[in-house]
């Protein structure tokens, strides 16, 4: 990791000021091209950052864990696997289904969480770029 | 079996060509760009990019294979569906808002982002055209089982015909309607493969009493295995090697999905990166839908047909969900089934056509040899060509893999997206330091190994389901090589980095992340 700078590393070009917006410096470099060394570093992309990876770590290493763990035990728990739970259907088949349903709960939480916390602060990442003729 | 009623089949397939042909020459617009060509403009809805999404994955391993390998293996093929639907996770969180916010056609765009242009875009499309071609045998190779069974065509040379039929089709869909014609070629076959398995699904179970558990006992009747077609083992528990290869199998299904070229270019078909997402949550949906019905089905076949019919049907294990729409729909819902297995077939290799025909005229002749100065218009002729070298490979290909079974053949094709494609993508995104050097060896080493490892597997040669089952120089002794070459590409990334070759661009670097997760920089709204 980069030691955490100051949101703006290299003198940007001052935006323009607005009335109703708060006026901050828009991360831009000499030849209006976003200037992406500052916006890695600013505290607004640090934060989706972080958002980012608390829900998406977490989530991948259970799933893989959890398909993981049912493909070994049907390699080398064959046993356990076929014992009945319902009439003739075994807790392999059961565990199995179960991946499905576990894979559209996980699907559905990260839509609902991407909504919540990661598109807004896309969009405040985002706005530290746009400019005023951008936003019309 | 049928022979009396080719006539109701061919033209209920004949239908479903002619109107599709149709949508695809209206669908495409006059003025062909490479943008419109490649990516359809980027005009797609997240919603409908998710039903083509499923469309372009669910292939014909997933509906003749998949339901062939549970009637006649019961557990162990039910396998398969679960790391088809297990994998999208991959694609949901890690791979497609990324890859709709850096790249624009291809995936080598993504690999090459901060990398030297011209030796990763070669290696990425050489990955993709290897991939591409594997797969499409195998689709290929369906198509051909398929027709034995609806034409009752029992000659080699008859269905190598077929072959040829359906090789010519698709590269039609491309060449007419490129991508925008067959991303909806994709929609129409995903809606009618959805509601057609449903369908038979909620028969199936409603014939036995909507009790699933009375169905699966008499699936253990008909079956020579009896209980034991239940419990795991069945085809992979014989022995440790077995065992292994099992685990292998499961690796590169649930590592390669979210790696195939051709789903990965189906996110430039929307508009940005929200959308690529709820393109993966609509797949994801119309995933888990479909592969329950498909075990339903499995063992509907099982419990109606029987297992031993279905193997010395023609077509053998791919036979099963027609010889059970036959067994309960009698010949009209044959037609229907097997129409819409073919249509799948089309759509899919479509879809593959037009990847590989991208990359090779995108990454190879536009950015290698043109250094990315070429006019668009000449790009998409060269693309055209593309298209149709690929297409009389895959034809020639398939031929010669005529009466494998399509699932396990399409498994190779997982290893090698798994093995190529993965660690390099998962490294450009998410590793500061990874370079040049590393993405080359990452790509080549994976892709090499497991094309290696497949040559001189049990597959290929010295087994009685080889495809050369006279020779034999299998000196890899598992059928699916994931669990080496997956875990060996990973590593020669790695290495390839860490033992030098040029600094990781930091500059570049930090354009792609910002760019991968908010989409600045990408004129992407």
């Amino acid at each position: 990791m980069t030691k955490a700078l100051p949101s703006v590393s290299r003198p940007a070009t001052p935006g323009f000021a607005t009335f109703d917006e708060p006026s901050h410096s828009l991360l831009i470099d000499g030849d209006g091209e976003p200037d992406f060394g500052a916006i890695q570093t600013s505290d607004d992309f640090l934060d989706l950052k972080r958002r980012v990876k608390r829900f998406i770590l977490p989530a991948t290493v259970l799933f893989l864990a959890w398909y993981v763990t049912f493909v070994l035990l049907s390699a080398y728990a064959a046993g356990f696997m076929s014992t009945p739970l319902f009439g003739t259907v075994n807790v392999g088949l059961t565990m199995g289904f179960l991946q499905i349903v576990t894979t559209i709960i996980i699907t559905m939480a990260y839509a609902r969480y991407s909504k919540r916390k990661l598109d807004p602060q896309v969009d405040k990442v985002r706005a530290l770029v746009e400019t005023d003729e951008e936003l019309a | 079996m049928t022979g009396a009623n080719t006539a109701i089949n061919l033209s209920v397939f004949g239908i479903f060509v002619l109107l599709t042909l149709y949508i695809v020459y209206r669908a495409s617009t006059r003025n062909v760009s490479a943008s419109d060509y490649y990516a359809a403009g980027s005009s797609f809805t997240g919603t409908q990019n998710g039903i083509a999404l499923s469309g372009d994955f669910l292939s014909a391993a997933s509906f003749l294979g998949i339901s062939g390998a549970i009637a006649v293996n019961g557990y162990d093929g039910f396998m398969y569906s679960i790391g088809w639907v297990v994998a999208w996770l991959i694609g949901l969180m890690l791979i497609s808002e990324r890859l709709r916010n850096t790249g624009r056609f291809t995936m080598g765009d993504v690999m090459a982002f901060r990398m030297r242009q011209r030796p990763v875009r070669a290696a990425a499309a050489n990955a993709t055209l290897v991939i591409s071609l594997f797969y499409m045998i195998a689709q290929m190779a369906g198509a051909g089982g398929l027709m034995a069974l609806l034409l009752d065509v029992h000659s080699k040379v008859g269905q190598a015909v077929i072959i040829a039929v359906v090789g010519i089709v698709m590269v039609l869909y491309v060449l007419v309607g490129g991508m925008k014609g067959t991303t909806w070629v994709q929609i129409i076959k995903a809606v009618l493969l959805i509601l057609s398995v449903s369908m038979l699904t909620i028969f199936l179970i409603g014939k036995f009493g909507f009790d699933f558990s009375s169905m699966l006992d008499r699936a253990t009747q008909r079956s020579p295995l009896g209980e034991a077609v239940l419990s795991p083992g069945v085809k992979y528990g014989a022995s440790d090697l077995s065992k292994i290869d099992f685990i292998s199998l499961a690796l590169a299904l649930v590592l390669g999905t979210a790696s195939l070229p051709h789903v990965l270019m189906r996110f430039y078909t929307v508009p940005n990166a929200r959308e690529a997402r709820k393109s993966v949550v609509w797949a994801t949906w119309m995933m888990a839908i479909f592969y329950s019905c498909i075990l339903v089905i499995g063992f509907g076949a099982m419990a109606l047909v029987g297992s031993d019919k279905i193997t010395s049907a023609p077509g053998g294990e791919n036979s099963a969900a027609p010889l059970l729409a036959f067994q309960v729909g009698g010949t009209v819902l044959l037609g229907i089934v097997c129409a819409v297995a073919f249509a799948t077939i089309l759509a899919v290799v479509a879809g593959l056509t037009l990847t590989a025909s991208a990359s090779f005229a995108h990454d190879v002749y536009a950015n290698v040899i043109k250094h990315g100065e070429t006019n668009p218009a000449d790009e998409v002729r060269v693309a055209r060509i593309t298209a149709v070298c690929v297409g009389v490979l895959a034809i020639v290909g398939g031929i010669a893999a005529n009466g494998q079974n399509v699932a396990f053949l399409v498994a190779l094709a997982f290893a090698l997206a798994a093995s190529a494609n993965l660690p390099t993508l998962l490294y450009s995104l998410f590793w500061k330091r990874f370079n040049t050097r590393g993405t080359l060896w990452s790509i080549y080493g994976g892709l090499t190994s497991c094309v290696l490892l497949i040559v001189f597997s049990p597959a290929i040669s010295g087994s009685k389901s080889s495809m050369f089952p006279d020779v034999d120089f299998a000196f890899f002794p598992l059928s699916n090589p994931g669990i080496v070459s997956i875990p060996l590409s990973f590593l020669a990334g790695f290495l390839g980095t860490v033992l030098g070759g040029e600094k990781a661009d930091p500059a570049k670097q930090a354009e792609m992340e910002v760019r991968g997760l908010t989409g600045i920089g990408s004129g992407l709204r």
